[in-house]
């Protein structure tokens, strides 16, 4: 199969129909080209979405309060729920939760430093909102523990708010004053693919004492340990009944207690992008499909048109198994060929636009918001195109190389 | 049929009761009806017959190209029957060399790569098989030839890059299907002569034509008529035969 004189016999009689050759190759060309075209995209599409989900724990879970739309036990709808502290501590003893923080937000809240001040969104918290949110320090720590059980009074800024009191000067250490009370600066974080950093970040347990929060919270946020949807639904049913008994509201009650399970909607996302990837597959390979069927069209062309040569081959003692070598491999050098240029181009497109994409949005970390990243195509994919081409190639090869060998030579031979 | 002579000689091919015919659709076409022939190595025979007579038919099925029906073939002793493709490529590649009216030389391939052909589906390396093509070429007094491609040749050259090409298998009979079909005379009469040195050195040939004079320069005619062996000349009727007929080629010759 790969002596040097078969390839040199393939190489002559593809010489001899150049653009034949050349017509055949492009639709197979095309054909692979169009599917690492889609097949990028695919992936830049998905790519993208699942970095917009990673702004956050993909298994993150918020739940704030809200109103009883159910009469439950004897009492009316309308009732406000009011989540405590306990509520968390409820909460997180529910299986399959993570970590979890209370917040209670304080919104417009003056901060000042020297002569500059402004208005921001205060966030108390708890440590565990970091991971639940993916926050990112540029400088300093997080609030921690100590900083809850000591209720200290230390913030953490986000970087915008830096820039506007400090400008270039270090924060880190320096007090700035928040709604007339000192607390000290420990850390200045960013959210992942926010353009916005206006919030600031202090411990839950000071914030209730010195601002008048008792033991109120707003909302939850936590994360949970699932791997299926099944699984967080699960969880998600349990936290309801079991702030539904603490509450006394109905677990069924969607107006008590609202929840965002981040985990469903990224599992949900992810199905319709396998579903995306199956249908580019579908279409890439129809493509491909009728990229075969030309050069099988092709192939048996070729063959009608070489009837007679094969039988004086098969007359001066060519086995059939040869000359059935002789169309397979050619049709199998075609399509690989060929397929290679479009592989090859198609890749090649891609990377070039992931280059200038990459350009234009300039470092990681001042990127916002994007559908669509990274739209290339991975090594394993490119592998198993060339070896679907040389299937391919055989496949389009086969019907005319079975009729070439079933060719008689004194049949061949008459048709002058 | 077997002469006290004959015996002395290795029978090539014997056809005891050969029948062949043709499925025409619905219709069947009795084209060979019990064919009895033997032909011993060294022999130059010529078959002829008018056109539907069976001439090619009974050629093709010698060459292993075509099957038969019914009988027995014996080709050098083995029976060829019922064989596989690629049995048959084998037994062709290695007893039989064709000639044919149209040359049937490859057009994209030269001379000395058409003369190699038989010698690569042997399975000799390149190299080897192109120097050997070139002896045959120069035998042929074609070695200048050897780089041209066949439309850049004459008929009576083609028609002698074809017989080196049968040659070049060493091949212990040579078939030839209207070999100066489609040549002038003297172009014919040379490729004749050249057949003639082929036989002379002990390569059994058969030739089928339908010219008189061409088969009045073999040794031995075999007429067919209608799917039957309608006479042998051979000897004294040849002398006959050849009297009538071969006066052309002595003027041309002479």
């Amino acid at each position: 199969m790969f002596d040097i004189d078969k390839w040199q016999e393939i190489l002559a009689t593809i010489k001899k129909n150049k653009m034949r050759t050349f017509l055949t190759g492009f639709s197979v060309a095309w054909g692979i080209f169009m599917l690492m075209i889609l097949l990028g995209s695919g992936n830049g599409l998905s790519n993208g979405v699942a970095a917009n989900f990673m702004n956050d724990a993909v298994n993150a879970m918020w739940i704030w309060n809200g109103e009883t739309t159910i009469a439950y036990e004897g009492m009316k709808t309308g009732r406000p729920i009011r989540f405590q502290n306990q509520d968390q501590e409820i909460v997180s003893k529910v299986s399959g939760v993570g970590v979890s923080s209370g917040r209670y937000f304080m919104g417009n809240t003056r901060y000042s430093y020297g002569q500059e001040s402004g208005e921001y969104t205060t966030i108390t918290c708890q440590p565990a909102l970091k991971d639940v949110e993916n926050l990112t320090l540029n400088e300093g720590r997080f609030i921690n523990q100590i900083d809850i059980l000591q209720n200290r009074k230390v913030v953490v800024i986000g970087t915008d708010i830096k820039t506007a009191l400090f400008k270039d000067s270090v924060a880190l250490g320096e007090y700035v004053n928040v709604n007339m009370v000192p607390f000290q600066v420990v850390g200045i974080c960013s959210e992942p693919g926010s353009t916005r950093n206006r919030n600031a970040y202090m411990p839950l347990s000071t914030a209730q004492m010195i601002f008048n929060g008792s033991n109120k919270i707003h909302n939850l946020a936590l994360t949970i340990n699932a791997s299926t949807l099944e699984e967080s639904q699960v969880i998600e049913e349990q936290i309801r009944s079991a702030l539904g008994r603490q509450h006394k509201f109905d677990p069924k009650d969607e107006g008590a207690i609202g929840l965002y399970n981040k985990l469903e909607n990224y599992i949900q996302t992810m199905k319709i992008f396998q579903a995306i990837k199956i249908f580019i597959w579908i279409i890439g390979i129809g493509t491909l499909i009728a990229g075969i069927v030309g050069v099988s069209n092709i192939m048996l062309i070729v063959v009608k048109e070489r009837t007679k040569e094969i039988g004086i081959r098969k007359a001066i003692g060519a086995s059939p198994s040869s000359v059935i070598g002789l169309i397979l491999l050619e049709s199998i050098m075609i399509t690989t060929i060929a397929g290679y240029i479009g592989l090859v181009l198609g890749t090649g497109l891609m990377e070039m636009i992931n280059y200038f994409m990459m350009q234009s949005a300039g470092p990681a970390t001042e990127r916002s918001e994007t559908i669509f990243m990274n739209p290339t195509v991975d090594i394993n994919i490119a592998i198993y195109s060339t070896l679907l081409l040389i299937v391919a190639g055989a496949i389009a090869g086969y019907i005319p190389a079975k009729r070439a060998a079933s060719i008689k030579p004194i049949v061949a031979l008459r048709d002058e | 049929m077997i002469s006290k002579t004959s015996r002395k000689h290795k029978a090539m091919i014997r056809l005891n009761n050969i029948h062949k015919s043709y499925e025409m659709g619905s219709n069947s076409l009795h084209v060979l009806k019990g064919i009895d022939l033997q032909i011993e190595q060294g022999d130059f025979v010529s078959i002829m017959g008018s056109s539907g007579s069976g001439k090619s038919t009974l050629l093709n099925i010698l060459g292993m190209l075509d099957t038969y029906d019914k009988g027995t073939y014996h080709l050098s002793g083995n029976l060829i029957s019922n064989m596989s493709e690629k049995k048959a490529a084998k037994y062709r590649n290695d007893y039989v060399g064709f000639v044919f009216q149209s040359f049937n030389l490859i057009s994209f391939k030269n001379a000395m790569e058409n003369v190699a052909l038989p010698l690569y589906y042997k399975g000799v390396p390149r190299k080897k098989r192109n120097q050997i093509a070139l002896e045959y070429l120069e035998k042929l007094g074609l070695k200048e030839w050897a780089n041209h491609m066949p439309n850049e040749m004459s008929g009576g050259q083609k028609q002698r890059v074809a017989i080196a090409r049968a040659l070049i298998s060493q091949p212990k009979i040579i078939l030839a299907d209207e070999p100066t079909g489609a040549l002038d005379t003297a172009t014919s009469y040379e490729v004749m002569e050249i057949l003639k040195e082929i036989n002379a050195s002990g390569i059994t040939v058969i030739i089928v034509t339908h010219e008189h004079d061409i088969a009045a320069m073999t040794r031995q005619i075999i007429r067919l008529k209608d799917g039957r062996i309608h006479e042998i000349i051979r000897n004294g009727e040849l002398k006959e035969f050849q009297k009538s007929y071969i006066h052309g080629l002595e003027i041309q010759t002479a």
